[in-house]
C-alpha cells in the first residue's frame, strides 16, 4: 500500500482559493468562540486538569471500569458485546439487525463507525443506512467521508451542498440557501426516523458507575434515532469509560465550549436502560486501543475527548482540509492516532504539523499532542519509511546544526543566496516551502557577528 | 478465548501503571448573578424562548395563544389538557403530528440555561423530538447553579433515559449558518411556572 501523501493531497484543497479561504476562516471562528467560552470560566484550568486525571486514572485500571460497565449495563436490561476489531464490530452489529429482521438503521453520527467501516459492510448485505446528522448525511450523499470529526461537511460550500442534495434528494436545483437546504433534509429524513426498525448512536461517555452512556448532539437526529425505533444499538470505544456520574459535569462543561465554542450541546443525553418493549445493545469495541494502551509515549491520546478543537487551532489543518489526510481522524488528534493503525500508510502524517503546540494548549484532556508528532516522526524515521529527499535533508542538517563552524559558513552564505541567487534557483521542486510563500528577506547581520562587534569573542 | 476475556487480558496487559485515584470534584459554585437571570441569559443565548405569565385562561389558554395555528397539541403534564391524550403506553411514532408538546421539567441549570427531563416528565420520550414545537413548563425555584450541582441530582442513576435540554435543536453545518429545527423541535419556549396550578380539563375525545 502506498503511503498517503499528505502534501499532494493538500496542494489540491489549496487550488480551489473560495473553499480554502472559508475554510480557513470558519475553523479559526470555532477557535476564538472557544476562547470567550474558557475565559468565562475561572476555574477552566482546573476543569482541565481534572479531566486530564479523570482519564488517567481510568485508562490505567481500565480493565476494572470495563468489568464494571459490563456488569451494571446488564443489570440495567441491556445487551453488552465485545469486538475485537471493525470486523467483528460490523458482524456483531449486523447479526442483531438480522435477528431482528431490520432493514433500515437510522444512526447519527459516531467516528467508530467510520474508522469499522461499518456502512459499505451492511449495505452489501442489504441493510439501508441513513446517517441523520446534516453533515454526516451529506457527506454520505456525496461518497465522501466526514473531514471534520464535529463538522463533518466543513470543507464544503453551499453550493456543493446544493448541488449533492438536489442530485440526490431532489431539492431545487441551483437553491443554495442553507435554509431550505437544511429544511430539505429534514423532510427527506423525518419517513425514515418513523420507518426504520432499528436506530444506533455512538458515545461520548460510557459511565462504569451506572452503565449508562452519554451522547451530545444539537440537531436531535441522535434522541430520534434512539426513541423512536424499537431497538437502539449504541457502538462504544472501549476508552470512552470513565467512573463517576459526578465526573460527566467536569466533561460536559468541557466539551461543547472547546468544540464549538457554545456552552453545552442542544441535547446531552443519558441512556441506561431500554424503553418498556424495546431492546438496548451495546457494542464495546477495542480496534487497536488495548495495544495503544501498552506504547509507553503514545497511549494519552486515548484521552481524546473527540472535541476537534485541536483541528480548528492547527494551521496545517485549516490549510488542508481534513480529507487529505487520507484517513479516519485528522488534524493532530488524527496525526497522533493513524500511525498506530498503519505506520507505513501513514507514515507522512506526522510532517503535517510546524509543532507549534498550539493543539496541546487548547486540548481540554491536556493530550501532549505535539510531543507525540515529535514522537512519531521519531518512529517513522527508525522504521525507514521517510522520504529519501526528506533523509537526506535531515542528514545534512543535523551535521549543520552539530558543527558550529559549518552552521556560521550556511548561515551567511544562505543570506548570500537569498539576496543573489535568481528567483529559479530558490523557489524550485527542492524548496517546497516556497510554493506557497516568499521566502524572508535575510537580516543584514547575523546575531553572532554582531555579538563580536558589540561585546568581543563570545 | 471470547472476544471479550481477549480485550480484557489485552487491556490488563497493556494498561499503564496506576494514576492515582481522582479526588472529588469540587461543585464550583457559580458566583453574583441571581440563578434565575443567569438561566434566562444561558437559555436565551442556545436559542430558547421565554412565555409571558399565563393569563386568566391559564396555562391552556397560554399554549393556545403562543402557536394560534396549532393542530395537535399534545401534553405530557395534567397541568396543560392540549388536544391529544398521551400515556407512557403510546407509540412513538404516533406523536409525528404533534405541532406542540408541553412538558414540564425536573430542574434547570442556570450555567447552560438547560433543562432536565426523562421517561417520567416525558411519558413518551420522542415527545420532545418530533413535536415540531416543544414548551416547557419549570418551577423557577427549582434552577440549580451549574452542572456539577445538576450530576449531582439523584434521579441521573435511576432514570432509564434523561436528557439535559437546551434550547431548540439546531445546526450550524452548511457554512456556518446558524438554523433552528435540524431534526428536533424547531422552538423551545419556556414558562416559568410553579406546579400546582389547577390540573386542566382533559379533552373529551381525543382527535384519533
Amino acid at each position: 500500500m502506498r503511503p498517503v501523501d499528505h502534501a499532494e493531497a493538500s496542494s489540491h484543497f489549496i487550488e480551489a482559493k473560495a473553499h480554502l479561504e472559508f475554510h480557513d476562516r470558519r475553523l479559526w471562528d470555532l477557535r476564538l468562540k472557544r476562547d470567550r467560552q474558557a475565559h468565562r470560566i475561572p476555574e477552566w484550568e482546573e476543569l482541565r486538569n481534572l479531566a486530564s486525571a479523570i482519564k488517567e486514572h481510568t485508562l490505567s485500571h481500565l480493565a476494572d471500569y470495563l468489568e464494571r460497565f459490563e456488569a451494571q449495563a446488564k443489570s440495567n436490561g441491556a445487551h453488552v458485546h465485545w469486538a475485537r476489531d471493525a470486523g467483528e464490530h460490523n458482524q456483531i452489529v449486523y447479526d442483531i439487525l438480522s435477528a431482528h429482521g431490520a432493514r433500515t438503521l437510522v444512526k447519527s453520527k459516531s467516528m467508530l463507525t467510520e474508522e469499522c467501516d461499518m456502512r459499505p459492510f451492511l449495505e452489501a448485505r442489504d441493510v439501508k443506512v441513513i446517517e441523520t446528522d446534516l453533515g454526516e448525511r451529506i457527506q454520505q450523499l456525496d461518497d465522501e467521508p466526514p473531514s471534520h470529526i464535529v463538522v463533518p461537511a466543513v470543507h464544503k460550500l453551499r453550493g456543493d451542498v446544493s448541488q449533492v442534495f438536489a442530485r440526490t434528494i431532489g431539492s431545487e436545483p441551483g437553491n443554495n440557501d442553507p435554509h431550505y437546504l437544511a429544511e430539505a433534509m429534514r423532510r427527506n429524513t423525518r419517513p425514515y426516523f418513523l420507518g426504520a426498525e432499528a436506530g444506533m448512536t455512538g458515545a461520548n461517555f460510557a459511565v462504569a458507575e451506572t452503565g449508562s452512556f452519554v451522547v451530545c448532539t444539537n440537531e436531535g437526529n441522535a434522541d430520534l434515532s434512539a426513541n423512536v425505533p424499537k431497538l437502539h444499538i449504541a457502538c462504544i470505544g472501549i476508552e470512552k469509560i470513565i467512573p463517576r456520574i459526578e465526573h460527566l459535569a467536569v466533561f460536559i462543561r468541557l466539551l461543547s465550549r472547546s468544540a464549538l465554542g457554545s456552552p453545552i450541546t442542544q441535547y446531552t443525553s443519558h441512556f441506561r436502560a431500554p424503553r418498556p418493549g424495546t431492546e438496548l445493545h451495546i457494542v464495546l469495541v477495542d480496534n487497536g486501543r488495548s495495544q495503544r494502551l501498552g506504547m509507553q509515549d503514545f497511549w494519552y491520546s486515548l484521552k481524546c475527548i473527540r472535541c476537534g478543537a485541536c483541528m480548528n487551532t492547527c494551521p496545517v489543518y485549516r490549510r488542508s482540509g481534513g480529507l487529505s489526510y487520507g484517513a479516519t481522524y485528522s488534524g493532530p488528534i488524527g496525526i497522533i492516532i493513524d500511525p498506530a493503525f498503519d505506520i507505513r500508510k501513514y507514515s507522512t502524517l506526522p510532517y503535517a504539523s510546524t509543532l507549534n503546540g498550539s493543539c496541546s494548549n487548547v486540548c481540554p484532556v491536556k493530550i501532549n499532542i505535539h510531543d507525540q508528532i515529535y514522537k512519531w516522526r521519531q518512529v517513522v524515521a527508525e522504521r525507514n519509511q521517510l522520504p529519501l529527499v526528506k533523509k537526506e535533508a535531515i542528514r545534512i542538517l543535523g551535521k549543520v546544526l552539530s558543527d558550529p563552524r559549518l552552521y556560521r559558513a550556511a548561515i551567511s552564505a544562505t543570506g548570500l543566496a537569498i539576496e543573489h541567487l535568481p528567483r529559479f534557483a530558490i523557489y524550485n521542486w527542492l524548496n517546497p516551502w516556497g510554493r506557497q510563500r516568499e521566502v524572508p528577506e535575510p537580516p543584514k547581520q547575523s546575531f553572532r557577528s554582531w555579538y563580536v562587534e558589540n561585546r568581543g569573542q563570545p | 478465548m471470547t472476544a471479550r476475556d481477549a480485550i480484557l487480558a489485552a487491556v490488563r496487559a497493556n494498561q499503564p501503571a496506576p494514576a492515582p485515584p481522582v479526588p472529588p470534584v469540587p461543585l464550583f459554585e457559580p458566583a453574583s448573578l441571581s440563578l434565575l437571570e443567569a438561566f434566562q441569559n444561558s437559555l436565551a443565548s442556545m436559542g430558547g424562548k421565554f412565555a409571558p405569565a399565563p393569563g386568566a385562561g391559564g396555562l391552556d389558554a397560554l399554549v393556545r395563544s403562543l402557536f394560534p395555528d396549532a393542530a395537535v397539541i399534545c401534553s405530557a403534564t395534567p397541568e396543560v389538557g392540549g388536544t391529544r391524550r398521551l400515556d407512557r403506553n403510546t407509540e412513538a411514532a404516533a406523536l409525528a403530528d404533534v405541532d406542540v408538546g408541553v412538558v414540564r421539567a425536573a430542574f434547570g441549570v442556570a450555567e447552560t440555561g438547560s433543562v432536565w427531563l426523562s421517561e417520567a416528565e416525558l411519558q413518551v420520550n420522542a415527545l420532545a423530538y418530533l413535536a415540531q414545537h416543544l414548551v416547557v413548563l419549570l418551577d423557577p425555584h427549582s434552577i440549580v447553579g451549574n452542572l456539577h450541582q445538576a450530576y449531582h441530582d439523584p434521579r441521573f442513576k435511576t432514570a432509564r433515559y434523561a436528557v439535559l435540554v437546551t434550547g431548540p435543536s439546531a445546526t450550524a453545518d452548511i457554512e456556518g449558518v446558524l438554523i433552528h429545527g435540524a431534526q428536533g423541535v424547531r422552538s423551545l419556549t419556556m414558562a416559568l411556572v410553579r406546579p400546582g396550578a389547577e390540573p386542566a380539563r382533559r379533552p373529551n375525545s381525543p382527535r384519533h
